[in-house]
């Protein structure tokens, strides 16, 4: 079973979710825990993480060999990013807006072109204890999209083992290629206008995918009851609140796991995957 | 004119409770929400629209059905697994970057690149205040191109209407998105918050801003939260010689104000809004 902890942006609370339910479920059966927040990945800072792997994600920068190359201009003709230009001394590649496509390559007519590897971010796995494994990413600072490495990441899923994927923020491409082969999106969501805005997006896109969710409301408070309307309205089930806590920031803040400060916590986060468990089955 | 961008290395920190407060503080200037994958800002402002631009940032392949042979040669050339086999094969628009190499390999000239709608970016107006904004298309790649739309859109308002200032809630996070938000600002603000991560949240940001070469100054938010963190970060910013602009404190009313949809400014006797206003004095000073 595969579930990806969604927010329509940054600072939801998409990360003490993700980590809090790993934890709780791995007390039972095991568990993988994968942080796909490619560009800011935190949810290592609430374990500790014995890795066991790293592997480099690289994509392929075109290189011009001068001998062979006529300047015909055909490769900047072709490529759709800029990144190539032809001049009367020589091709320049700007490496920084190369999607790495390989199309220059192809449309060059004596084959100047040639390709060299370049390392644009890292996946790591590791072992958080026996029943919890984890798998991050983390893309290069300049490096334009994180999907590549989302990819790669998702590699390593175990579908012997409950896995949690810890969404990027947002709604755009990495969301997408975090959800895609999901068999559940968990929404994370805050009890303010603008928390219901970002639902709104997040939902829009979850439906399109045609994957079944459900919404964890954080810092849920009884004097902003919209989420729950618009919920219901969409026929998605609230499956949790956390209240507006300043002990469970305070805790987020230390890097602690929330569920760990009281019992009754831990009790609600394990009904929660039931919850999960009892849709998809 | 001058042109003020907030940001911050990672989405939460409290980026546009400081905007949005900003944009209450701030006298004749034009307000750009360059979060464009979940804007927010027009959520404080209740604006009414003014112009809607369609804005086409990139193109995907579309494979003409009747023509394929599924010989596979486009999967095998396509570096972004876009390409899905069978008869015929088809594209998945969600990978696709349009990058042409299918176009150029397949033999029986199937494949096209089409335009493809990445987005909108509005002009609207919140009372006196222009507010350029926009919304990606769920699902397209996070597009500077759609955010150099809205900073065009918000300088050509300054210039017409002679405004002093062009104030940016940027985009959060490193990548090409909060890149285009600070390339070409006078100043950027950045927000940072004490939390474990947020201290390398914060490292990340500012040398993105440094790679920039931009003039920046940093705000704690939240700082009574952690403030063991909170000394790391001042301590840190000391060392580099940043300047810290303010701290704001944990603030139950930044939450209640976010619930009226209004800038926590508004009530003036908060906390958070008495700090964010020694803020915005400081700012004037700088630029
Ligand atoms: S590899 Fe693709 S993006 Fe890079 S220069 Fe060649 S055509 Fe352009
Ligand atoms: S297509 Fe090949 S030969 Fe033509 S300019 Fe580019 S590198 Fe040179
Ligand atoms: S290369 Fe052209 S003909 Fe071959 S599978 Fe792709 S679209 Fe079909
Ligand atoms: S245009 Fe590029 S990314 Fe899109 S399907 Fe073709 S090869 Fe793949």
């Amino acid at each position: 079973m595969k579930i990806a902890v969604v927010s329509g942006k940054g600072g939801t609370g998409k990360t003490t979710v993700a980590t809090n339910l790993a934890w709780v479920t791995a007390a039972k059966k095991p568990v993988q825990l994968l942080d796909a927040d490619v560009e800011e990945p935190n949810s290592h800072l609430f374990f500790h993480v014995k890795y066991t792997g790293e592997t480099d994600v690289e994509i392929l920068l075109p290189r011009v060999n001068k001998e062979k190359c006529i300047l015909c201009g055909e490769c900047a003709k072709v490529c759709q990013f800029g990144a190539i230009s032809v001049f009367s001394t020589g091709v320049l590649v700007f490496d920084n807006l190369c999607h790495g496509c390989g199309a220059c390559k192809i449309a060059c007519p004596t084959k100047a072109i040639y390709e060299l590897k370049k390392q644009i971010g890292v996946v790591k796995t590791g072992i958080i204890h026996e029943k919890l494994t984890f798998g991050t990413g983390l893309l290069n600072i300049g490096e334009p999209s994180g999907v590549r490495i989302i990819r790669e990441l998702k590699k390593y899923i175990d579908e012997t083992k409950t896995v949690i994927i810890d969404a990027p923020p947002g709604t755009s491409c990495p969301v997408v290629e975090t959800l895609r082969g999901m068999d559940y999106a968990l929404m994370v969501t805050e009890a303010t206008p603008f928390g219901l805005h970002d639902l709104r997006l997040a939902v829009e896109v979850v439906k399109e995918m045609d994957i079944p969710m459900g919404i964890v409301i954080n810092r849920a408070s009884d004097d902003y009851t919209e989420i729950e309307e618009y919920a219901s309205s969409k026929n998605i089930p609230i499956l949790e609140k956390i209240p507006f806590d300043r002990d469970i920031a305070t805790a987020y803040s230390r890097g602690s796991l929330f569920v760990e400060l009281k019992k009754e916590w831990f009790e609600r986060f394990e009904k929660l995957y039931e919850k999960i468990a009892g849709v998809i089955a | 004119m001058k042109q003020i961008a907030v940001v911050s290395g990672k989405g939460g920190t409290g980026k546009t409770t400081l905007s949005g407060s900003l944009s209450f503080l701030f006298k004749n200037h034009v307000m750009a929400d360059c979060d464009v994958d979940a804007p927010n800002l027009h959520l404080l402002m209740e604006p009414k629209l003014k112009e809607t631009h369609e804005y086409y940032g990139g193109k995907k392949a579309e494979i003409e059905g009747h023509r394929c042979t599924s010989c596979g040669i486009c999967m095998n050339t396509c570096r972004f697994s876009a390409i899905i086999p069978g008869t015929p094969y088809r594209v998945d628009p969600y990978a696709c970057e349009g990058c042409n190499a299918c176009v150029l390999t397949c033999p029986e000239e199937a494949i096209t690149l089409k335009e493809s709608k990445s987005g909108d970016y509005f002009l609207s107006k919140a009372g006196e205040l222009p507010l350029s904004h926009a919304l990606l298309t769920p699902g397209e790649e996070t597009s500077g191109g759609l955010i150099a739309e809205v900073r065009k859109l918000a300088l050509k308002v300054a210039e017409q209407e002679e405004h002093d200032y062009v104030v940016i809630d940027g985009a959060p996070g490193i990548g090409c998105a909060a890149s285009s938000s600070i390339t070409g600002v006078n100043y950027v603000v950045i927000v940072a918050e004490p939390t474990i991560s947020g201290m390398h949240d914060l490292q990340r940001i500012v040398e993105t801003t440094r790679h920039f070469m931009r003039k920046f100054g940093i705000v704690i938010n939240k700082f009574d939260l952690n403030t063991v963190k909170t000394d790391e970060i001042a301590n840190w910013c000391n060392k580099e010689k940043i300047e810290i602009l303010g701290n704001i404190p944990f603030d139950p009313e930044v939450r209640n104000s976010a619930i009226r949809a209004e800038p926590v400014v508004k009530n003036k006797n908060s906390a958070a809004a008495k700090a964010i206003k020694e803020i915005y004095y400081r700012l004037l000073d700088l630029i």
